[in-house]
């Protein structure tokens, strides 16, 4: 199987702080991807290095084999590697369907020009964004909301647009922060299901994820993190029954 | 009394133009610009420049509303990545900074005694000097109109609808927020250069005093009252602004009981009254976000 | 335990407008105690802080302390009644010095400025060292320091610490929890801890509470529990088959 992303010897220190230590992993393509540990391993820095957002002090990143360590996050996005994050951030006053609209690159009806043009050009190239749009709403089960005003979702819901949102921009790999953090249990329900269909659709997923749940059932692979290191990667049940993981999460060995 | 009304369409239409502009940055983008008078007061000087040399009506229509545009280029540029609090210092700033060029340069634009003897625009056959002004202001006002109805509708409207409501969700999709908004904001100003022109050449004589902040903040007004972002509502609302401030005269005639003083002090009154009462109807409870 | 109990929640149910976090936590405090709440992330221990020290209304359950319901009285009403807390993280007024931040712990709760701190910064005697300093320019660890002692100040019979060592470093978390037992042990004063970091903060703990999914697990000794095979089930999934 080939590997998608492939993080070497990685390192990021944050003044007296080292957020990530010589971390090493590599995620296969088209696999769902785990990335756990207790509060303050290190994830949500790896996942800015990943994405660009924060340079690394060392180390190397290739996705695709390509290296990314010193591309910008805009750089990062646009060879398909897409973030969500913890929190999300619609568009309120829009409605998901223009929420969505506003991603496609390079739309010429989105420069100024366009409005002196005749706009067949721009209606042709609007419906067609719509068709994916609407595409993406169904795979995520918004749908019914399209229409609707951001601000009526419910938070479970927004973070379903954000994931639509990303996904409008067709990714490879997909780094979720906590996908279900705050939503309710019927909708992580749902929610599981969508990261399902999304994965088969041929996108590569990592996850970052308190909700043990939710990794065990989703994950073929999980990578443990603590302080700034990976302890352990393997299947659910391995890291399951691993004394090292279940240590890390209780403050580790007392000293 | 029908010389006044037309009068008033005339200004109308001309308040029109700067307030599409404003709505524009303001309303649809979300760029405070609490000196839109600078730029048509550029418009307008750019007009009776031209028009001293002997440039023919629409070449000075046009240049001047390109050298709105393009001072509103400058200001964009030099306003650190466009945020709210600086522009609207820098705006505010600039406004005042034209005017009072415009009061002390004397070599440039006549200072304090202003520029006499502005063209206007030749009349259409069958109609008066007024109201063949009042058609061509009109069709310029519907052109404008349509542009901005069109920027609203386009892809483009949506962009800057989101970077006004949040400019970080837009940047993270992968566009260049700033680039956006300092396309908005020249064509703002760009349609208040517009409205100069046509100011400059209806009055035919025009003087820095002429461009107070007041006049910012009429047009700011309109497009409040307008609820930001809809051309339609923007232009509605001018012609309230436009009634208010030039209709409230009428009252001179059937008022008797105040002498003329003190009328013009209430009939400021009235029109900031009026205002409070507009804005607290329109931004009521029911705006709660 | 209930005949010396000073704080007691009992089922506690409360979250945020549709998203239900706490379903019936009940848990005791006796005086003089230590007593440590741990479980995974997004268990709601912080909610059962927020709970208890009264900035989140609870939608169901009662919350005692010294035997008087104090369920549905205000912030200030539970200061009064000498329930101190410290949130996590940026819990001290950055632009204001160390002696200033310690004012402010009387703010609500009558008393003499003067005498309070007198006896705070014998309990915390590491607070003369940077006493005039700024306390945004502290240390993460002096600043959580600086916390406790403002909460002290208003003289709290009962304390509720959330997560006071988060952020910290290994030595920095000695440091503070030696200063929470050091609390105790001096003023006889009662502390409820929240804690990611369970093996220290049961350490100085004389009891423990699990928390996962917004109910109670388990309870017991500090000593014991880490011992309960439950644990690793709480911690590393499937906590469905736990109740």
């Amino acid at each position: 199987m080939k590997e998608i992303l492939e993080i070497k010897c990685l390192s990021r220190r944050f003044g007296g702080l080292q957020a990530v230590n010589k971390c090493e992993f590599s995620v296969r393509a088209h696999s769902i991807t785990g990335l756990v540990g207790p509060n303050g391993a290190g994830k949500s820095t790896l996942f800015n290095l990943v994405s660009g957002f924060v340079r690394p002090d060392s180390g190397e990143i290739r996705f695709a084999g390509e290296r990314i360590d010193t591309l910008s996050a805009h750089s990062v996005a646009r060879l398909g590697l897409r973030r969500t994050f913890q929190i999300p951030r619609e568009l309120k006053q829009m409605t998901v369907l223009e929420n969505l609209l506003l991603v496609p690159e390079n739309q010429f009806g989105d420069r100024i020009v366009s409005v002196l043009s005749q706009g067949k050009r721009v209606r042709e190239e609007e419906g067609k964004n719509l068709q994916i749009a609407r595409g993406v709403l169904e795979m995520v089960g918004l749908s019914e909301k399209a229409t609707h005003q951001a601000a009526l979702l419910s938070g479970g819901q927004k973070k379903l647009l954000e994931l639509a949102r990303c996904l409008m921009a067709k990714p490879k790999l997909l780094l979720l922060d906590e996908p279900t953090a705050g939503v309710n249990p019927t909708l992580i329900r749902h929610l599981m299901s969508v990261l399902r269909r999304v994965n088969e659709s041929g996108v590569t997923l990592l996850i970052i994820e308190h909700n043990m749940t939710v990794i065990m059932e989703l994950c073929e692979r999980v990578i443990v993190m603590d302080r700034g290191q990976v302890i352990a990667a393997g299947s659910p049940s391995a890291i399951q029954s691993n004394k090292q993981v279940l240590e890390a999460y209780l403050g580790g060995v007392s000293a | 009394m029908i010389d006044y009304a037309v009068s008033i369409l005339i200004f109308a239409c001309i308040y029109g133009l700067v307030a599409l502009g404003l709505n524009i940055q303001w309303g649809l983008t979300g760029l405070i610009n609490l000196g839109q008078v600078a730029f048509f007061a550029v418009g307008a000087y750019t007009f009776a420049l031209l028009s001293k040399i002997g440039m023919p009506f629409p070449v000075g229509v046009l240049v001047a509303t390109l050298t709105g545009g393009g001072f509103g280029a400058a200001v964009a540029m030099f306003t650190p990545r466009l945020r709210e609090d600086y522009l609207a210092i820098v705006t505010l700033g600039f406004s005042e900074f034209v005017r009072l060029i415009l009061l002390n340069e004397k070599w440039l634009a006549g200072g304090p005694d202003g520029i006499a003897g502005i063209q206007r625009p030749m009349t259409i056959a069958g109609f008066g000097s007024e109201v063949s002004f009042l058609i061509i202001v009109v069709v310029t006002l519907a052109i404008a109109f349509a542009f901005t109805r069109r920027i609203e509708g386009f892809p483009i409207g949506r962009t800057l609808r989101a970077i006004r409501e949040d400019e970080t969700v837009v940047s993270s999709v992968g566009k260049v927020t700033l680039a956006y908004k300092t396309r908005a904001f020249m064509l703002g100003a760009a349609l208040a250069g517009l409205g100069g022109a046509f100011f400059a050449s209806y009055l035919s004589y025009i003087s820095p005093d002429m461009f107070g902040p007041n006049v910012s903040i009429y047009v700011l007004a309109a497009v409040l009252i307008g609820r930001q972002g809809s051309s339609v509502a923007t232009l509605a609302s001018t012609a309230l602004v436009a009634l208010l401030l030039e209709g409230t005269r009428i009252l001179k005639d059937y008022v008797t009981f105040v002498d003329g003083v003190e009328l013009a002090a209430l009939r400021l009154m009235l029109l900031g009254i009026a205002l409070i009462a507009i804005v607290a109807v329109r931004y009521g409870p029911r705006r709660a976000v | 335990m209930s005949g010396t109990a000073i704080l007691t929640a009992d089922a506690l149910v409360a979250g945020y407008g549709e998203m239900q976090i706490l379903h019936g936590v009940s848990l005791e405090l006796a005086a003089g105690e230590i007593v440590t709440v741990i479980g995974p992330n997004g268990c709601g221990k912080s909610t059962l802080l927020k709970t208890l020290a009264g900035l989140l209304r609870p939608q169901g359950g009662r919350i005692e302390l010294n035997g008087l319901d104090i369920t549905n009285a205000t912030t200030r009403d539970r200061l009064r009644a000498g329930l101190g807390y410290v949130p996590q993280v940026r819990n001290v007024f950055g632009t204001m010095s160390v002696e200033e931040n310690l004012r402010m712990g009387l703010f609500a709760v009558p008393g003499s400025i003067k005498d309070r701190q007198n006896s705070v910064r014998e309990i915390l005697p590491t607070l003369a060292e940077y006493w005039t300093a700024t306390a945004g320019k502290l240390s993460g660890g002096q600043q959580q320091v600086v916390a406790l002692g403002r909460a002290l100040m208003a003289s709290p019979t009962v304390l509720l610490l959330d997560e006071p060592s988060a952020g910290l470093s290994p030595k920095a978390t000695s440091e503070v929890f030696h200063h929470i037992r050091e609390i105790s042990n001096r003023q006889g004063v009662a502390v409820l801890l929240v804690e990611q970091n369970a093996h220290k903060a049961l350490e100085i703990s004389d009891r423990c509470y699990i928390l996962a999914e917004g109910r109670n697990q388990i309870d017991g000794t500090a000593r014991s529990i880490l011992n309960n095979p439950v644990v690793g089930k709480i911690y590393l999934g499937a906590y469905g088959e736990v109740e």
